[in-house]
C-alpha cells in the first residue's frame, strides 16, 4: 500500500462532510471517577458525521484504494461488517460516488441496515448463527468469484484502517491531553484503533490497554473474542501494554451510568471500555484516554435501554 | 413436545460442541431447562438470575422474535425450530 498521509486524505476530501472527521470531543468523567488517582477522559467518536469511531478507517480505507486506482467506476466496494463500519462506508462511498455491498450477519441491530440503505449501499444478510465470521465468509466467496467486480476493502486486514488511527486519532489525542496522557484505552474488534494508537502512542510513553469481551458469546457491539473469532491479520497482541476483559452485564450496567450520570449516550462498547478504563484508573492512576466508540442511538430497537 | 434449538458457535462451549439440539419442553423457559438438565450451566447463559432472556440476547421461535411472545414464557409449538443468537454482533 502506498502510504497516505493526514493531509492527503484531508485534501481528498476539503469541502464535503468528510472533511469533519476525526477531530472529535475529548471530556472527562466527574461522577463515575472521582479523580483521586488521575483523569479519565472520554473520547466521543459518536461526534464524528457517520455517527461511530469508524468513520475513520471507512474514509481511509476508501481513499486508499482510490489512489492505489482500484476503486474505479463500475467497481464495488465490498467488506463484511457488524454495522458501524457498514455504515461508515456507506456515507464515504455516498459522497465519493462508490457503489457498494456489504455482508452483515441478520438480525442484528434494524437501525444499521435502515441506514446503510439510507446512504444507498446494498446488503447481503448472512446467517445469523454465524455472526460476523460468516459474514466474513461471505465477502471473501464473492471477492474470489467475482475479482474484476469487486474491491474488497477487507478491515480486518487492510493496513489503512489502523494508519488512520496511527496519523488520525493518536496524534489528535496526544494534542488534546497536551501531552499528559499516560493511557490509551479502547476495545478490539479489527484491532484497527490499538494497533494505530498504539504506534502513535507508544513511543510517546503511553501505555496502552486492550479490551476484549469475556465470554465467546457476548452483547458488546464491535468487539471480538479474539480466542474464539476468526483472527484479523492487522491485530498483534505486542500492541498493548496490558489486556483485560470485560462481561457484557457490567458493560451494561456502565452504559446506563454513562448516560444517568456524565451524560454520555453510548453504545454498549463504550460502557465496557469505561468499565476497564476505571479499574486502571483504580490500579494505576494516570492520565487515562478512553475510546467510546459509538452512541446509544444505535441501539434504541434492542432491548438495552428498556 | 420436541423441538430443534439452534445455537451460534459462540455458545458451543456451553453444550458440549454441539448447535443443533432436540429438546422438550412446552414454553421456551421449558426449553431451556431441558438443554440445562443435559448441560448445566447453559441456562445462566441465555436467561438472567430473573429466568428472562439476557437483555444481548435474541430468540426466535420459527419467524417470530421471543419478546414479541411473552420471552421466556413464550409458548414454543410442537415440532418448531428455536434460533438462540447474539443481539449484537462483534467485530466491526
Amino acid at each position: 500500500m502506498s502510504r497516505l498521509s493526514a493531509a492527503l486524505v484531508r485534501e481528498r476530501v476539503r469541502g464535503s462532510i468528510l472533511e469533519r472527521i476525526g477531530d472529535t470531543p475529548l471530556v472527562p468523567l466527574r461522577r463515575i471517577w472521582d479523580g483521586s488517582r488521575g483523569q479519565i477522559w472520554a473520547k466521543l467518536e459518536s461526534a464524528n458525521p457517520g455517527g461511530s469511531v469508524k468513520d475513520r478507517p471507512g474514509l481511509w480505507m476508501v481513499i486508499a484504494a482510490e489512489e492505489e486506482r482500484h476503486l474505479l467506476r463500475g467497481k464495488t466496494a465490498l467488506d463484511a461488517t457488524s454495522g458501524n463500519t457498514g455504515i461508515a462506508l456507506a456515507m464515504v462511498c455516498a459522497v465519493r460516488g462508490h457503489t457498494l455491498e456489504l455482508c452483515m450477519p441478520d438480525k442484528v441491530s434494524e437501525e444499521r441496515k435502515k441506514i446503510v440503505r439510507a446512504f444507498g449501499g446494498s446488503l447481503v444478510l448472512t446467517d445469523p448463527l454465524e455472526g460476523t465470521d460468516g459474514a466474513i465468509r461471505e465477502a471473501q466467496r464473492r471477492a474470489r468469484g467475482e475479482p474484476d467486480r469487486y474491491v474488497y476493502l477487507d478491515q480486518y486486514s487492510n493496513p489503512a484502517n489502523p494508519l488512520a488511527h496511527e496519523l488520525g486519532t493518536g496524534p489528535e489525542i496526544w494534542d488534546q491531553t497536551g501531552g499528559r496522557i499516560t493511557h490509551f484505552v479502547a476495545g478490539v474488534g479489527t484491532s484497527g484503533t490499538i494497533i494505530g494508537v498504539s504506534a502513535a502512542l507508544r513511543p510517546k510513553g503511553v501505555r496502552i490497554v486492550a479490551v476484549q469481551p469475556d465470554d465467546a458469546f457476548h452483547g458488546i457491539e464491535g468487539w471480538k473474542h479474539m480466542a474464539s473469532a476468526m483472527r484479523p491479520a492487522i491485530w498483534d497482541e505486542r500492541a498493548a501494554d496490558d489486556h483485560r476483559v470485560v462481561s457484557t452485564d457490567a458493560a451494561i450496567a456502565m452504559t446506563r451510568r454513562l448516560a444517568r450520570e456524565e451524560g454520555i449516550f453510548s453504545g454498549v462498547s463504550g460502557g465496557a471500555a469505561v468499565v476497564a478504563a476505571l479499574a486502571v484508573a483504580r490500579e494505576e492512576g494516570g492520565h487515562i484516554v478512553v475510546l467510546i466508540a459509538d452512541g446509544g442511538e444505535r441501539y434504541l430497537s434492542t432491548p438495552l435501554w428498556e | 413436545m420436541p423441538v430443534t434449538v439452534r445455537l451460534p458457535g459462540a455458545l458451543r462451549d456451553a453444550t458440549g460442541g454441539e448447535t443443533k439440539l432436540v429438546a422438550a419442553g412446552a414454553t421456551l423457559r421449558e426449553v431451556i431447562a431441558d438443554i440445562d438438565r443435559r448441560h448445566p450451566g447453559f441456562a445462566s447463559r441465555v436467561l438472567d438470575d430473573k429466568g428472562e432472556l439476557r437483555s444481548y440476547v435474541n430468540v426466535y421461535i420459527g419467524e417470530d422474535d421471543a419478546r414479541t411472545r411473552g420471552g421466556s414464557a413464550a409458548q414454543v409449538p410442537e415440532g418448531s425450530e428455536v434460533m438462540v443468537i447474539p443481539a449484537m454482533a462483534g467485530g466491526g
